[in-house]
């Protein structure tokens, strides 16, 4: 296996939401990793090709659905389409509950918690990956969570009620 | 409730991205802190969850497959002509991928200005800067005759403002090449050279740890130009150099 493959597709399939899609981006990712890969720089070469795989990801959303693109994390909260309670807590299997949970969660809250949650990634390895500035990588983090965990205890009540 | 804390920090210490300081700061609060305590158990709890729900999606084999024989596709394109190049510069592509994904702990280029930059710095330590040490380079250049399994170019530019001090032998990236030495004004300009090795060595310039570097390749050489002279002394030498030895 190619390094960090998983790590792409795992990427790529969270961003867009979209397993044989991602499958494509990730495949354009690499073959564009390996056309530049002079540019490398050194350094850590997950993050190198994960930020590569991101950007990737928003070239397609930006072509394919740029709806998702236009609402600003910090406005989400009324904004985005909800997801539905009910939905969510029709669903008694667990996987399927936190899956439709992050993927009711705008793209930039996602990628976040996707690199830190389920790969692992260091702040510094986020920043690079996502380009935003180290410092403000917690609060981001922190907002995403706390989403994530709204949506979820939603969930939660509905399917008590 | 008062918490000192901004909200965030819990994830930072949660994460462990504090710095030690902050981290001891905030344990020490988080004793008494029964907000805090809620907040990372239950950052603790969606972690859990998330990590035990099977959520990582991983490369199918096909995909792999896939990239592999696109690689394969667009390299054989390029080389047609040469029908071995469909299979050995494929593979050899990959083989490189596969060398720089894995753990390259620092780029070839970089550590090859590193190391130049290295044997600049040697060189100005008292009695290094030369081995032979003369203005004259029909002194030089038969001096390197029977080091070296190549000829150096040896020109005094002393009309031009770099008068030539003399020249060495060094060693970079454990191979043999030679050293020129030349003065600007008070500054000591080292030009290492030796004959070009397989990868095409990019023509570029840089700064680091306040030494400026600049580097070409002309005539199945390399140079590499070095000092704490400015960019403008370099690359003035630099095409000095190039028009004396490579331009009829």
């Amino acid at each position: 296996m190619l390094p960090h493959l998983h790590s792409a597709v795992n990427l790529a399939r969270w961003l867009l939401r979209n397993r044989d899609y991602a499958e494509d981006v990730v495949q354009e990712a690499v073959l564009r990793a390996y056309r530049f890969f002079e540019q490398f720089r050194g350094g850590d070469a997950r993050a190198w090709l994960l930020q590569i795989v991101r950007n990737c990801c928003y070239s397609w959303l930006e072509k394919n659905r740029p709806s998702e693109l236009v609402i600003e994390f910090d406005e989400q909260l009324h904004q985005h389409p909800a997801p539905d309670p009910e939905s969510l807590a029709a669903r008694s299997d667990e996987r399927q509950r936190l899956m439709l949970a992050l993927e009711s969660l705008p793209p930039r809250a996602r990628e976040v918690l996707v690199l830190r949650e389920l790969e692992e990634c260091s702040y510094k390895e986020i920043a690079e990956i996502s380009g935003i500035p180290i410092g403000t990588v917690m609060s981001t983090l922190s907002r995403a969570r706390e989403r994530l965990q709204q949506v979820l205890t939603r969930a939660a009540a509905k399917e008590a009620s | 409730m008062s918490c000192e804390f901004a909200h965030t920090t819990v994830h930072g210490y949660f994460d462990g991205e504090l710095d030690a300081v902050r981290a001891d700061e905030f344990q020490r609060h988080l004793k008494t802190c029964a907000d805090c305590q809620l907040s990372l158990s239950q950052l603790n709890s969606l972690r859990t969850r998330l990590r035990q729900a099977g959520l990582q999606e991983r490369a199918s084999a096909k995909l792999e497959k896939r990239i592999h024989q696109e690689l394969k596709l667009r390299t054989a394109g390029r080389t047609s002509w040469l029908p071995a190049a469909r299979f050995w510069v494929p593979a050899f592509a990959v083989l490189v991928l596969a060398a720089f994904f894995f753990a390259w702990p620092r780029a070839g280029s970089e550590r090859l200005t590193a190391e130049l930059i290295d044997a600049h710095v040697r060189s100005l330590q008292p009695g290094h800067l030369t081995d032979v040490q003369s203005t004259d380079q029909h002194t030089v250049k038969p001096w390197f005759d029977g080091k070296l399994d190549f000829i150096p170019p040896v020109t005094d530019y002393s009309a031009q403002g770099f008068p030539l001090i003399g020249g060495r032998l060094d060693v970079v990236d454990s191979h043999n090449v030679a050293a020129l030495v030349y003065g600007r004004r008070k500054h000591i300009i080292n030009l290492f050279v030796w004959p070009a090795r397989n990868h095409a060595l990019a023509e570029n310039s840089g700064s680091r740890d306040g030494y400026n570097w600049t580097v070409w390749q002309a005539g199945d050489m390399d140079y590499v130009l070095i000092s704490d002279a400015s960019h403008n002394d370099l690359r003035e030498l630099r095409d000095l150099i190039r028009t004396i030895n490579h331009e009829p």
